[in-house]
């Protein structure tokens, strides 16, 4: 069989193109089961950067569902309670420039805050229960509820629907646990390639304007 | 021992693939303006050359030669190729999504760069035994990843550098190319 084969030219390369490519699909059939993905890796990247506030402020249901469409290519500036940290961050996991945060879906908070319920004034209607994406708030219809601080996000929803106004957004103290040292300011310019990065130009600029 | 030396310094300097045999120009141009991004491409090509060299060693010796189809060489190393840069791709986008999405198309296009097939090609016709194919192979994706890496950090400089307009964009980077190679020309006859 083997001399026959050698004998004939054309069987020859016949026979050993295919037998060639039979293996490496083989091979390769083999490996695309040893190292299937589930899911996309970088959604859970993206998704781990992202709050978790859960509060539908950039027009999807929850992080996660932001996090799969910005690794579909949406806008990464759509979260405010992120604010420019996440955006920035976000940005330099995926290699892409980092836009300003987009107004249209709100402003960032200059201190993180948390609900508050006058409990006094609680008329136990269940409607911020329903409202809290992260079943932050306890209580029960005709009875009083109360916020669980350390589960609270800040994210304001359920201010809106209280028919009694009762819930106010109080800043948290920055106590000692959550201070943290300023960053002291970066030089502008100091490094070459940070200079066509910056949206500020370089200091030689506002001379120029002097003289102009 | 010698030997080793001998051949990766010849494949790394001497007859460095890109500079001074002017293959696989293609990614050295096109992966070149992040440092970053050029290392990861560098380790997969590395990766590449090397498992290339050593399958298209034994289809050439157990395949090829006892068939007398000497003449198939080209379009079955294209096809060990192909599958090599498959498999690597797979490997990537499991074990560094990251690196998958800034290498993005520049990662199936190993399978084009000429400097993969030049070392199949060269190889077969060197008489030369299995740990040496590998090694040259080796040798030739480190001497890829040198100067790909050097040129990527000279261009990150190259973008915040005051060029003439004219100059500008890839046609500094084509000058700086040329000055390298003309560099690298100089390490003939070091062996």
């Amino acid at each position: 069989m083997l001399d026959f084969i050698i004998q004939q030219p054309i069987i020859a390369a016949l026979v050993a193109l295919a037998g060639l490519g039979v293996i490496f699909g083989a091979l390769l059939g083999f490996a695309a089961e040893k190292f299937k993905l589930e899911g996309d890796p970088v959604i859970d990247q993206i998704d781990e950067l992202l709050p978790q506030t859960q509060c539908g402020q950039c027009g999807f249901p929850g992080c996660r569902p932001y996090a799969e469409s910005i690794a579909a290519g949406d806008a990464i500036n759509k979260c405010p309670p992120g604010g420019q940290s996440t955006i920035n961050s976000i940005a330099s996991l995926l290699d892409v420039p980092a836009p300003e945060l987009d107004q249209e879906h709100g402003q960032e908070a200059e201190v993180k805050s948390v609900a508050y319920i006058r409990e006094d004034e609680c008329i136990g209607c269940t409607k911020c229960i329903q409202a809290c994406p992260v079943d932050a708030i306890l209580g029960a219809a005709k009875l009083m509820h109360t916020v669980i601080v350390d589960e609270c996000t800040g994210c304001d929803l359920c201010v809106e629907p209280c028919p009694v106004d009762c819930i106010d957004m109080i800043p948290v103290d920055t106590g000692i646990k959550q201070w943290q040292w300023p960053t002291p300011p970066l030089p502008n310019g100091l490094i070459a390639t940070d200079r066509i990065n910056s949206t500020e130009p370089p200091q030689g600029g506002s001379s120029h304007e002097d003289a102009a | 021992m010698q030997e080793v030396a001998v051949i990766l310094v010849s494949s790394v300097l001497i007859n460095n693939y890109v500079l001074v045999q002017f293959l696989g120009l293609c990614p050295f141009m096109g992966v070149s303006k992040k440092l970053e991004s050029a290392i990861g491409m560098s380790a997969a090509t590395t990766f590449v050359l090397t498992l290339t060299a050593m399958v298209s060693y034994v289809v050439n010796k157990a395949v090829l030669i006892p068939l007398n189809l000497e003449y198939l060489r080209t379009i079955s190393f294209i096809m060990v190729i192909a599958a090599v840069v498959q498999f690597t791709k797979m490997f990537i986008e499991k074990t560094s999504p990251l690196l998958y999405r800034v290498l993005g198309v520049f990662l199936p296009l190993i399978t084009t760069n000429c400097a993969v097939l030049g070392v199949a090609l060269q190889n077969a016709a060197k008489p030369l035994s299995f740990a040496h194919a590998s090694l040259y192979g080796f040798g030739a994706g480190a001497g890829f990843s040198l100067v790909l890496i050097l040129f990527s950090a000279m261009r990150e400089r190259l973008a915040a550098a005051d060029i003439p307009q004219p100059f500008e964009g890839a046609a500094i980077a084509m000058i700086t190319a040329g000055l390298m190679s003309l560099a690298f020309m100089g390490f003939g006859g070091l062996v």
